[in-house]
């Protein structure tokens, strides 16, 4: 998130707001095209994830303690936490399953913390990558619901709790909203790390007014450095929740896959 | 991402940014990109699972059963040991309860025997007292038959002699018979 700097003669000392620039995808080496298997800031970023979750969930517990270590416990912890969602969320059959919620958990909370990291590119920021996370979740749950139930799955769209004249109504609504669901699930968590950094990008463009005019400058330096600390918090935050948000979503929906009887 | 110096100002990198290398638009919607990080992602996911399921969950799982094992082994040994210390102090206690018991025993007995030493010790010291007084009361007697019978001799012996004196023939009978009445009164 270094303050990218233009041609400094040519524009003079004024602001620059470039909040949008921290989300460019580039290669990595030389400076072309970026194609399908370019290795781009996104296979780094990725990489970097891998490479924490290794450290944290492999090499964190390589000492198999019964009296675990620090990191050794940070990792069971999610372990535990994952594990206790999947069953009270999804019902104990969704247990098979848990490996691959946990590994959407693990992905999507290192790649929001580690795109908090100043000059970082965070990969969950971009609604292509949400956008497939979200879709795998939509067609694994999909594809299991008619596995599991046959055309019994239907029957999440059926309300048969509701009066009978309401429930065509109703069942449209049900399967709008049930195909809006991948929509919702990958615009939230892309948006809600977007904004923050392009927020936070945002003061940071006003922090160097001091330069410009000192008047001015003293009152809206400090606010704006205030602002950047007191978004980051927030980021901090939502960088957690939203990964929390979609991994216990996905739960939600993995229990209508298994138990789609209301 | 420090520093961007681009040589000619109109050579635009892509239809996503411009000649500056700033982002056209929102970043996010940039189709050109799509492909890569796509890509990317599922590689990563595929990385990700496999290490999770292969290695990293089924280690975590046996160290919490492990952990889980031994807090329940734990838990039954301390239920052993809670189990012999009540044990342990039952014996205690009845082991202090008996030599208690026994140590009672013990000073009875002894009071007893004690009691039987001195019953015994009185018994004789009172036989001792009763012969020694006995023989006393028998030596008195013959010391004083044997006083009586020297102031019997004394006094015939006295009366002869008087009666001599006096110029009579002292008969031995008169005189004794005269003293033994004498003595008498």
């Amino acid at each position: 998130m270094a303050t990218e700097s233009h041609d400094g003669a040519e524009k003079g000392a004024e602001l620059v707001f470039h909040p949008m620039d921290q989300f460019i995808v580039k290669p990595l080496f030389g400076d072309g095209a970026v194609g399908m298997f370019t290795v781009t800031n996104v296979t780094l970023w990725m990489a970097l994830t891998i490479v924490c979750i290794i450290a944290l969930l492999v090499l964190g517990t390589s000492g198999r303690s019964v009296v675990p270590s620090r990191i050794q416990s940070i990792a069971e912890l999610c372990y535990g936490f994952i594990r206790k969602m999947v069953e009270d969320v999804a019902s104990k059959e969704a247990l098979p399953y848990f490996p691959y919620i946990m590994t959407l958990f693990i992905f999507i909370v290192f790649s929001n913390f580690l795109g908090l990291l100043p000059g970082a590119f965070t990969t969950t920021s971009h609604i292509a990558v949400t956008a497939v996370l979200a879709m795998m979740v939509f067609l694994t749950v999909t594809i299991l619901g008619f596995v599991k139930n046959g055309m019994g799955f239907l029957s999440l769209f059926w309300i048969s709790a509701a009066p009978l004249p309401l429930r065509p109504i109703l069942a449209l609504i049900e399967i709008i909203s049930y195909f809006v669901r991948p929509v919702s699930h990958s615009i939230r968590l892309a948006g809600n790390m977007m904004a923050g950094h392009a927020v936070i990008k945002v003061f940071a463009a006003f922090a160097p007014m001091v330069l410009i005019s000192t008047g001015i400058g003293l009152v809206v330096t400090p606010l704006s450095i205030l602002a950047i600390t007191a978004i980051y918090a927030l980021e901090v935050l939502v960088a957690f929740i939203q990964a929390y948000v979609f991994t216990i979503l996905t739960c939600v929906y993995l229990k209508d896959a298994l138990h789609p009887h209301h | 991402m420090a520093t961007e110096t681009h040589d000619t100002a109109n050579q635009a990198a892509s239809a996503c940014v411009d000649s500056y290398g700033g982002a056209i638009g929102m970043p996010q919607l940039c189709g050109e990109w799509f492909g890569n990080q796509i890509f990317w992602l599922l590689v990563a996911l595929v990385v990700i699972f496999f290490i999770l399921s292969r290695v990293a969950l089924p280690r975590i799982a046996s160290i919490l059963a492990e952990r889980q094992g031994s807090i329940t082994n734990d838990l039954a040994a301390a239920e052993d040991l809670k189990a012999k210390a009540v044990e342990a102090e039952e014996a205690y206690n009845k082991a202090l309860a008996d030599a208690r018991a026994e140590a009672q025993n013990i000073v009875a007995q002894a009071k007893a025997e004690i009691q039987g030493d001195l019953n015994d010790a009185i018994a004789k010291a009172d036989a001792e007292i009763a012969a020694k007084s006995a023989e006393s009361e028998k030596a008195i007697a013959e010391i004083r038959a044997s006083a009586l019978d020297n102031v019997k001799t004394v006094a015939k012996d006295t009366a002869k002699e008087i009666v001599a004196a006096m110029g009579g023939k002292a008969d031995a009978k008169t005189v004794t018979a005269a003293i033994n009445a004498r003595m008498k009164g």
